[in-house]
């Protein structure tokens, strides 16, 4: 059988952001899949190097709109990294607040666009319907539904009220009742089952080899979580780490239901912690000595990574940025492989791609398949070495004559 | 013109582009048609194609690599097409202002845009108050 060649984006009405797929079938059999990114490209990191450190957190809270918590939160380990800053309590507990309530909404977002992508917009209606009072509930904390700005060195930007707890309650009640009751209709539908089941396998092999992280190595059976795995913060909090032994999509689904479940019982442990921290939320801190720092915090997507290198200056020198999907998205070629056509989409989007997060440099890469960068450098030696011929032979340059006086 | 004028106002059709935006618009923009803001009840809708569409929904700072698809999305477009610019990143570049990739800050450099709604990123209410005030203006 002949191959035929899909082109799928980079402007398409299922994809809510520009991302090319150049997907190989045989028949109906995916065979090959490449894709091209590059759309999203902002450079960041360099605009990072312009800007001083409180001012990198917005910007870097603005890589992505959906987990806009997760790379101020391990930015500003990297910056407490390097002069072991310390953290007030309550700050602690206001940071996890934020980052789990971001988790829930995250999660949410993606089991409503996963609902879609399958032609089952009911599932879609309901969980952004669930949604909304998470985006309320940030308003009312940080006065923006996205974009939370709560992030600072040394703690948080702002307190948090505590009259609005019983304000809180009944939202995460409802969530929890909500997902108890999805996780069971999605195991009890005949549709969502047969659809989802045996989908798109990601083995524990594969999830390893192309380093998959976060919740797409966890449906895996691969029990990594760096909120456990780094402490920090979440050493206050009690709290499980899910892990499903499958890899198909539908234990990607009910991985991050439960995930949400969990969510909401450590965002309860914050808010019973609320009322018996008090005190000061920012340890302020005026200046970061040179040296390096790394940091990592556990996004919905999986571990962002953030390295800040320091000269004693009030900005970064170097701002290295590592998203999930950087990670997650070469597992495509294990589980999208071998699978109909119409099932590579769901496959796609299980692992929550977010290229925003993912497009902080661009590799150029000649015909040859070889490094251009590797070329250009063995350009620029060779020029220099035939300049010191020419310049050898004849008249010494200025630079020279100094040298001899 | 006038009878078209009559027409648009009682269905809009809406296509979305997303232009190296930092996903927020975007979320916030599929948010106005789940139910908690429905915009269904106004005849507003998302389709499929640039094609069907009487308003252009861009979002994000226009990257080098985008900006050329936005011109030709443009000209796929049926004419009268109406351009609104989401987020402050199409009015004015916001904080990547500074950066080595933004081609279109403002949006109009690239393509005709009939009205920018800014914020980072604007509310929903935003959002919606933005498309009726444009279709307000019409005679």
């Amino acid at each position: 059988m002949s191959k035929c060649r899909i082109p799928l984006g980079p402007f398409h009405p299922l994809l809510e952001e520009a991302e090319f797929f150049d997907i190989k079938v045989e028949g109906e059999k995916v065979v090959d899949i490449e894709m091209e990114t590059g759309w999203m490209h902002r450079g960041h990191e360099k605009i990072s190097e312009t800007r001083s450190y409180t001012q990198s957190i917005f910007l870097v809270e603005r890589i992505c709109g959906i987990c806009s918590t997760s790379h101020p939160f391990a930015a500003v380990h990297a910056m407490e990294d390097i002069d072991n800053v310390e953290i007030p309590e309550r700050a602690q507990y206001i940071r996890i607040f934020i980052g789990e309530m971001e988790r829930i909404h995250s999660h949410l977002l993606w089991l409503g666009l996963a609902g879609h992508f399958i032609g089952y917009d009911t599932l879609w209606m309901w969980t952004w319907k669930y949604r909304e009072p998470v985006l309320q509930i940030f308003e009312k904390v940080s006065g923006n539904r996205n974009h939370y700005a709560m992030f600072r060195v040394g703690g948080v930007g702002r307190d948090f009220d505590n009259a609005l707890i019983p304000e809180i309650h009944p939202v995460l009640d409802m969530l929890e009742k909500k997902m108890l009751m999805l996780a069971g209709a999605v195991k009890d539908d005949p549709v969502l089952w047969s659809r989802l089941k045996g989908v798109g396998v990601l083995t524990k092999e594969d999830a390893i080899n192309y380093c998959a992280n976060g919740p797409t190595a966890r449906a895996s059976g691969v029990d990594i979580d760096v909120r456990r795995d780094d402490g920090l913060e979440y050493d206050l909090i009690n709290f499980d780490v899910i892990v499903l032994p499958n890899g198909d999509v539908y234990d990607k689904l009910v991985l991050r239901v439960l995930e949400i479940i969990e969510s909401v019982k450590i965002a309860r442990q914050c808010l019973d912690a609320f009322p018996k921290v008090g005190g000061e939320y920012l340890n302020k801190v005026k200046h970061i000595s040179p040296g390096e720092g790394i940091g990592r915090y556990e996004a919905p997507r999986g571990e962002v990574f953030h390295y800040i290198r320091s000269d004693g200056s009030n900005r970064p020198l170097r701002h290295k940025v590592r998203a999930p999907s950087f990670s997650n998205i070469p597992t495509y070629k294990a589980s999208c492989v071998g699978i109909p056509l119409a099932d590579a989409l769901i496959t796609l989007a299980a692992v929550d791609p977010c290229y925003c997060c993912t497009e902080r440099s661009i590799r150029v890469i000649d015909e040859d398949n070889k490094k251009l960068e590797h070329n250009l450098l063995t350009m620029s030696r060779e020029k220099t070495a035939n300049l010191k011929k020419v310049v050898a032979g004849s008249e010494k340059t200025p630079i020279d004559r100094i040298f001899e006086d | 013109m006038a009878f078209y004028n009559k027409i648009i106002k009682k269905s809009i059709w809406v296509f979305h582009v997303s232009a190296s935006p930092c996903n927020n618009c975007d979320i916030e923009i599929l948010d106005l048609i789940t139910p908690g803001y429905d915009i269904e009840r106004f005849g507003i809708k998302l389709v499929g194609s640039v094609r069907h569409a009487d308003v252009l929904l861009v979002t994000g700072i226009v990257s080098y690599k985008v900006a050329p698809r936005i011109k030709q999305l443009y000209e796929q477009a049926a004419k009268p097409i109406f351009v609104i610019g989401i987020g402050t990143c199409t009015a004015g570049g916001a904080t990547f202002k500074t950066g080595y990739n933004a081609a279109g800050m403002p949006l109009e450099k690239i393509i005709p845009v009939n009205a920018y709604v800014t914020g980072c990123p604007p509310k929903p209410e935003a959002m919606i108050d933005g498309v009726l005030k444009l279709l307000g203006t019409l005679k």
